[in-house]
């Protein structure tokens, strides 16, 4: 079922577009001071939306809710309710989520710097705009009902130069979404890894990858008829430090840029390890880049001696169909089901289509350090955020592996009891692995909360609460 | 072969006496629903054949579901249940924790109902066992000692071969030959398996032959009336009230704070069967089919696709009337209910749609589970925070427990060469 053209002049424009064009960005971090001030400067307030994108935008604004923001507007606790748990929980106040999430050790809540508590932001502004074009754009959303209402906490980040701090080509691969409806999930195709995604994995209130729409609030009288969620999407925001130093002292010593491309999983200009598909991959391309980057799986290295079962690309989006072996036929795909004729270790990563991220973070160098501000949206956090960075990437236990997180982000703590997690093997197609241990930790958590980020009719209501 | 065998002592809970139960239970934990190992009540660690056990308390939460078709909820009583999987005889470990910790499990038997300080343990714990409808070994066979010695074998053939790439060794030959000496020199022990009780081979055996013949004689009759049946089947399908609460986000909480303490986590659960004869009959014959599945066909490593299940039991209560599920799985349970759902939905659907509450079915093998968040719901109110959980071997998935028996295999076999020979140098 297509997105209609009433619901794309819905639907943040975030979720069809990262602002590419739009080189310079700023984050606001806000907490309500005044909520009658904060639900005035609302109703002032227009997001960009996926409608709006038809023309070339010179400006995007965009604005998210915490629920701790959304109880502050005056959001009655029984519909918050109906948002889903891990939302209303909150990313940092959860020890069970942190230590799912390897937020522990030096990433747990209690170092960072923003988003535990107190310091939990009720509102996130995005705003995008070309060249020296952003300070006017800042000035003119904080107007005299912004200052009333908010006190603020701004992130920069660093202009777009399609590379993350570690000098990596960066925001290569995206699911492309399905906004058409073209695509009838869970057929037979299906068994093979693809990249177009149904809308409903990322925009709530559209058919998702099981054909279900998710569960979210309405705030009508019942309080059941989803119109709060309806063209939402959570957002995941993260501030992820980056010791850019320390990576290349360790990898300079080590290995050098082979073992670095090897911990990635990428050549440093964005080329995959992994020999590219001989078919053509549903939803990638048509764009000669896309296709380029992103045609291929894992499907013929299950053992990692092209790509290394660990490196960061394949345990983030391990491009895996609803079976290893892809479509080999009704009788074989019966025998699969029963678990006849699946190779063991091919068949310890789940289908990936139903745990992807829509990533829209930019870099940040400033006086407190380099990093990247991640940010991904999605219906499902628990089945898209928190399950890619728990079960793949924070897991000392992805694809049959053990002792070892991704290599680029893992907090390194044992688990459990002394099991190291701070290796990282290197398959060699001659023989044993190439083995390291004592990996440093690389990329600190720094702050982050889960943000919702409404539809525009849902806005308005927010905003007459 | 040791084959493995399991237990489950099952008493309602004096009524009032439950927080003062769990809060003995929780006595025996060093981390929330983790056991202490060396526990003085019950100090599991010095039961060298036991693989899991544990204790929860069943206060069950959604008995009242049941009045959706019609029906009064019966007055049924919460349970403390105390079970394990063992190698061996399931009797004889028993005994030997009515010998060694029965001063602790009469302490915590104490709060169930005809306990008293006159009862025999031993006594009580067989006329309170509860036999599963269907019971599923990740490896029939693999033994605890097994376990931990191939655990240490690959960690001392992981320093090893480490030292020998230091050294330049890059022959696979070589260092095959030089890590069967390293196992050699430092004399680290690898038991070889005990000959299979010719008691249980006779019974596997004699299981086997009933199972095919019911197999053979209910086939026919059963494709003789299955008109009939999927007619019934469907007027059930499309009739059972579904009922979709999501589950309480606090409840959820609690139950979490219990998780991912270690790789793997416990799963309790306990939930009513849908009234009625033909729902009775469907689930007994489900459990049956999924029992025959575990004992003969799903023995190395995997349910059909799952391969993240060390045990697992479903067992009936209350004659027919409730169903008790407890499994040991790798990962978070949120990749759990995935792993079910994307895997083995028709499996699920086959034996869970006959619950009270379950998203409906479409000819008893489709829709269900795949009705992912219903399901997920489903599963978390049923599920019970287990109280006190134990597992021998942390840190270990049965991937690789699986992966550490290969490691063993391929060192023992000098043979070894070529590709053989290079995938195993990598599995280690």
């Amino acid at each position: 079922m297509a997105v209609s053209p009433d619901d794309l002049d819905d639907i943040q424009g975030l979720l069809k577009s990262g602002y590419g064009p739009l080189g310079e960005a700023a984050y606001l971090l806000l907490r309500i001071r005044d909520p009658g001030a904060a639900r005035a400067w609302l109703r002032a307030f227009r997001p960009t939306t996926v409608g709006d994108l038809n023309q070339k935008v010179a400006r995007a604004r965009h604005v998210a809710f915490t629920a701790s923001g959304l109880a502050a507007l005056g959001l009655p606790a029984a519909v918050l309710e109906g948002f889903s748990p891990e939302f209303v929980g909150g990313m940092a106040d959860d020890p069970a989520r942190s230590r799912r999430l390897g937020d522990v050790g030096a990433n747990a809540p209690a170092g960072w710097a923003w988003g535990r508590g107190a310091d939990e932001p009720h509102l996130l502004v995005m705003l995008f705009a070309a060249g020296d074009d952003l300070a006017a754009l800042k000035s003119e959303v904080q107007n005299a009902d912004f200052a009333t209402a908010f006190d603020v906490r701004e992130l920069s980040t660093a202009p777009l130069d399609g590379r993350e701090p570690f000098g990596f080509v960066d925001g290569l691969s995206q699911p492309e979404i399905d906004w058409a409806g073209e695509r009838t999930p869970g057929t037979s195709e299906d068994l093979d890894y693809g990249n177009r995604i149904a809308a409903g994995e990322f925009v709530l209130g559209h058919p998702n990858e099981y054909g279900l729409v998710t569960r979210t609030p309405g705030i009508g009288a019942d309080g059941r008829d989803g119109s709060l969620g309806r063209n939402g999407s959570y957002l995941v925001f993260r501030q992820l430090a980056q010791d850019v130093e320390g990576f290349w002292t360790f990898v300079n010593a080590r290995g050098g840029l082979p073992l670095a491309e090897a911990m990635v999983g990428r050549r440093r200009d964005g080329q995959a390890l992994a020999e590219p598909a001989r078919r053509t991959i549903r939803g990638v391309g048509p764009k000669q880049a896309d296709i380029t980057f992103n045609n291929y799986d894992f499907e013929s290295d299950v053992d990692g001696t092209t790509c290394p079962v660990s490196g960061h690309v394949r345990r983030a989006n391990p491009r895996t169909g609803d079976q290893p072996g892809g479509d080999l036929g009704p009788i074989r795909k019966l025998a699969g089901m029963l678990g006849v004729g699946l190779e063991r270790r091919a068949d310890t990563v789940a289908s990936s289509r139903f745990h992807r991220l829509l990533r829209r973070g930019r870099k940040y160098v400033s006086s407190e350090g380099t990093g990247l501000h991640f940010i991904t949206l999605g219906a499902s956090i628990a089945r898209q955020f928190e399950f890619v960075q728990g079960a793949w990437l924070a897991s000392a236990k992805f694809g049959g592996l053990s002792g070892e997180q991704d290599p680029l982000l893992g907090s390194r703590q044992p688990f459990p009891e002394g099991h190291a997690t701070d290796g990282f093997r290197w398959p060699q197609k001659d023989g044993p692995c190439a083995a390291f241990e004592g990996l440093p930790q690389f990329v600190t958590v720094r702050g982050g909360a889960y943000f919702f980020l409404p539809g525009l009719a849902a806005l308005r209501r927010l905003a007459e609460l | 072969m040791t084959p493995q065998s399991e237990f489950l002592v099952l008493a309602p809970v004096r009524p009032g006496s439950i927080p003062a139960l769990r809060t003995l239970l929780a006595t025996l934990n060093r981390q929330p629903g983790h056991a202490d190992p060396q526990n003085p009540l019950v100090r599991f660690a010095a039961f060298p054949t036991l693989h899991l056990a544990r204790f929860v308390v069943l206060e069950d939460e959604t008995r009242h579901d049941i009045e959706a078709f019609g029906q009064a909820a019966a007055d049924l009583p919460v349970y403390l249940a105390f079970l394990g999987d063992c190698d061996g005889d399931a009797g004889a470990l028993l005994d030997d924790l009515a010998a060694r910790a029965g001063d602790g499990l009469r302490a915590i038997f104490a709060h169930c109902e005809g306990f008293d300080a006159d009862t025999h343990l031993r006594h009580w714990m067989a006329q309170h066992l509860t036999s599963p409808s269907a019971y599923y070994v990740n490896w029939v066979g693999r033994t605890v000692l097994q376990i931990r010695e191939e655990a240490a074998l690959h960690a001392a053939l992981s320093d090893e071969l480490a030292a020998a790439r230091a050294d330049g060794e890059r022959n696979p030959q070589a260092l095959h030959a030089r890590l069967r000496t390293c196992v050699r020199n430092r004399g680290l022990p690898l038991t070889p398996p005990a000959p299979t009780p010719l008691g249980w081979r006779l019974r596997h055996l004699a299981s086997l032959a009933a199972s095919l013949l019911i197999l053979a004689v209910a086939a026919p009759l059963l494709l003789i009336a299955s008109p009939i049946l999927l007619a019934v089947l469907r007027q059930h399908e499309t009739t059972d009230p579904e009922i979709f609460i999501p589950s309480d986000r606090v409840r959820q909480q609690q139950i979490a704070a219990t998780e991912d303490h270690d790789v793997t986590n416990p799963f309790s659960a306990i939930g009513s069967v849908k009234p009625g004869g033909f729902r009775a009959a469907l689930v007994q014959a489900s459990l049956w089919l999924l029992n025959f599945g575990c004992r003969h066909l799903y023995t190395r490593g995997r349910l059909a696709r799952v391969g993240t299940i060390h045990f697992a039991r479903w067992v009936m209560l209350d004659g027919g009337r409730r169903v008790f599920f407890a499994s040991n799985y790798d990962g978070s349970l949120e990749a759990y209910m995935d792993d079910f759902i994307n895997k083995v939905a028709f499996g699920l659907n086959l034996v869970f749609s006959n619950g009270v509450g379950y998203p409906n079915t479409r000819f008893l093998l489709l829709d269900g589970a795949q009705r992912e968040e219903q399901f997920k719901a489903f599963l978390r109110r049923r599920q019970q925070a287990t109280d006190v959980w134990y597992k021998a071997y942390p840190g270990l998935t049965a991937f690789d427990l699986a992966r550490n028996s290969e490691i063993r295999r391929g060192l023992q076999n000098p043979a070894l060469t070529g590709a053989a020979l290079r995938a195993w140098l990598a599995k280690i």
